[in-house]
């Protein structure tokens, strides 16, 4: 059969498909590889199977209306998109909101960070092998979700902010439910981390995997906890404070190799400090409106492109808008997604290592396919 | 003020607290007066004591200052930022090139001529610290004589978080160069703009479409492409439907029930 001077096995390179539809990719994501054997020689990201063009969309509508598209970018954390949006809104009208709202979107701002990271974790837990910590998750996501259903109705696609405040007032009770929760969310993230953080096998698939040194992160375009984990102390929140989190004590976890694991660490101390964000924003919750009064056209005065971000779970979320003198809506909005710009490190992450690490880089990246297509 | 509310019931609307109603209120009385039978003393009379009454509310207004989410909004305004320290840096190393500088919303936008925009970037990446590129978009302005598209480079230095804009006009069928050799990050946005611009980027190390397909037909962030979309049947399957034709969209339509 085998002749010697034929090899047993064949041992070209392969050129395999990894997706579009795949549980390990997070949604729509297709990555073709090359392959020899187990090892990747090239990986190349295809992206755009969930294009719907809202960037377009925009175009059409006006400024209150593009608020419900925002929540269809990154469906697992649309209260950020929101904010987003209202924040850069706000900037272009020249408009203040009164502190209550500020709190109130603070708020919901944490609480759908804290969803969005354990939607990670879940996730990227199972890819790795890991199912337990999935059900821990999602119980504390539920309960967060049942907290946004009882303040606006919906309990992902949340539509939850206006421009010039929030829509409603809190429900009776609402602070003592996300109270209760707050309070017992840390000992949540302790069960989290007793079932990974010094587990071997966890540790073995992730320290030194998709390692990013602090130039290249910064070269590549990083934001998040991508670059944090990389050792880069950056956050939005408090370089450029939107709403009040410049009167708010928090703390920037940074990573120190920048590998899988440390992308893990700072994801969890993230988690902690917005429990301590929350804790801060529930105490000091002040009283007043929950609007500015606003016209009820909304209608820029002068022409202008202004860019305003915010820190969404992902990364810095950035909406680019340009409005023609007297417009009620924009004549082009840019979204600068956290996720599209991350993925693009992808190939440089995993080149050289296995296939398997490929769905841990994919995991501890955080990307969400909704808001890299648009 | 309490004490003469039952005197002058149109003053008391319930709209009296805004602040537009003033002027409205004051005709208003005038209107109501002359439905009676008042002398025009009586009548001048009223109208004063109105008219006082509404300047003391103003000026009571005017000494209890309101918060700023109760007054109007106020709007940013264009200013001159030729004096920015990176505007004279960058207009000292190569002189003309910055064509305007612009600062609205405390956003500086500096204007530079397309064909020296790699020179600029370069420039400002290694002396002026901006190491990291935010964001690379385009924006379409059709009917603009000086050129057609915007290309807008977004940037961050790290030291003092100071952000710069670079604004260069690019014309319809014109290329611009590539910055994927100054920031690696501007690989990916370039190939986003290419898609749905349609701009060209010289030396970019691999320019093909990001978020549409292969064989897509225009793009569609250009203002001349319809919001509902064009048929690109022709373009994916040419062997089945011929160039220019395709199924008509209404007839797919009817057959699927409208469940499209």
């Amino acid at each position: 059969m085998t002749s010697p001077d034929r090899p047993l096995f064949d041992v070209e390179e392969m050129e395999i498909n990894f997706g579009p539809q795949h549980p390990a990719t997070h949604g729509v994501l297709r990555v073709k590889m090359k392959l020899d054997g187990e090892k990747i020689m090239e990986a190349k990201p295809i992206i755009g199977y969930l294009h719907r063009g809202t960037e377009k969309l925009f175009e059409t509508m006006d400024f209150p209306q593009c608020i419900p598209h925002t929540d269809r970018m990154d469906y697992v954390a649309a209260a950020t998109n929101n904010q987003g949006f209202c924040v850069t809104m706000e900037k272009l009208l020249g408009i203040t909101i009164p502190p209550r709202a500020a709190y109130i979107r603070m708020i919901l701002a944490e609480l759908q960070r804290l969803a969005s990271h354990l939607v990670w974790l879940a996730t990227h837990a199972v890819d790795i092998g890991a199912i337990t910590p999935f059900f821990y998750t999602f119980r504390e996501r539920d309960a967060i979700l049942d907290l946004f259903e009882e303040y606006c109705g919906a309990r992902l696609t949340l539509n939850t902010m206006k421009i010039g405040g929030v829509p409603f007032e809190l429900p009776d009770g609402w602070l003592d439910r996300c109270s209760e929760l707050v309070d017992s969310f840390n000992g949540h993230i302790e069960e989290y981390e007793n079932l990974l953080t010094e587990n071997r096998i966890w540790k073995q698939r992730t320290i030194d995997i998709g390692v990013v040194s602090a130039e290249e992160a910064i070269e590549w375009g990083l934001t998040g906890p991508p670059l944090r984990g990389s050792g880069v102390k950056w956050d939005i929140r408090k370089i450029f404070p939107y709403d009040r989190y410049d009167e708010i004590d928090f703390e920037i976890p940074i990573g120190k190799k920048g590998d899988t694991y440390d992308r893990y660490l700072v994801r969890m101390e993230e988690m902690r400090q917005s429990v301590r964000i929350l804790r801060q924003c529930l105490d000091r919750l002040p009283d007043g409106p929950h609007m500015a009064k606003v016209p009820k056209v909304l209608r820029v005065k002068e022409a202008g492109m202004v860019y305003g971000a915010v820190e969404a779970p992902k990364g810095e979320l950035g909406y680019f808008i340009v409005a023609t003198e007297k417009a009620t809506s924009p004549y082009r909005c840019r979204v600068r997604p956290p996720s599209f710009i991350n993925l693009q490190m992808l190939p440089a992450m995993v080149e050289g290592h296995l296939i398997a690490d490929l769905v841990a880089v994919i995991g501890t990246l955080d990307i969400v396919l909704g808001e890299i297509d648009r | 003020m309490s004490d003469d509310k039952p005197t002058t019931p149109p003053e008391e609307t319930p709209t009296a607290e805004e602040k537009a109603p003033e002027q409205a209120t004051a005709p208003e009385a005038e209107e109501k007066q002359e439905k009676q039978p008042l002398s025009d003393e009586e009548k001048a009379a009223k109208i004063a004591e109105a008219k006082a009454k509404a300047a003391a509310r103003k000026a009571a207004e005017e000494a209890e200052p309101k918060d700023p989410w109760e007054e109007k909004p106020v709007p940013p305004a264009h200013e001159d930022a030729s004096d920015d320290p990176d505007a004279v840096a960058l207009g000292g190393e190569i002189p003309g090139v910055v064509l305007a500088a612009d600062r609205f919303a405390g956003e500086v936008t500096l204007s530079v001529p397309a064909d020296r925009i790699v020179d600029v970037c370069r420039f400002l990446k290694h002396d002026c610290d901006y190491k990291f590129l935010v964001d690379l978009t385009a924006v379409d302005w059709p009917e603009r004589e000086q050129g057609r598209f915007d290309v807008i480079y977004w940037m961050h230095r790290f030291n003092d978080s100071k952000r710069l804009r670079l604004h260069a006009i690019v014309a319809d069928e014109e290329p611009i160069q590539s910055v994927t050799e100054v920031w690696k990050t501007a690989n990916w946005m370039e190939r986003e703009v290419y898609d749905l611009f349609g701009i060209v980027f010289e030396n970019h190390p691999g320019l093909e479409r990001i978020l549409t397909w292969e064989g897509f037909n225009g793009h569609p962030l250009r203002k001349d492409f319809p919001v509902e979309g064009i048929d690109t049947g022709a373009a994916i399957y040419p062997d089945v439907y011929p160039p220019g034709g395709g199924p008509p969209v209404e007839e797919a339509d009817e057959e699927e029930g409208g469940a499209v």
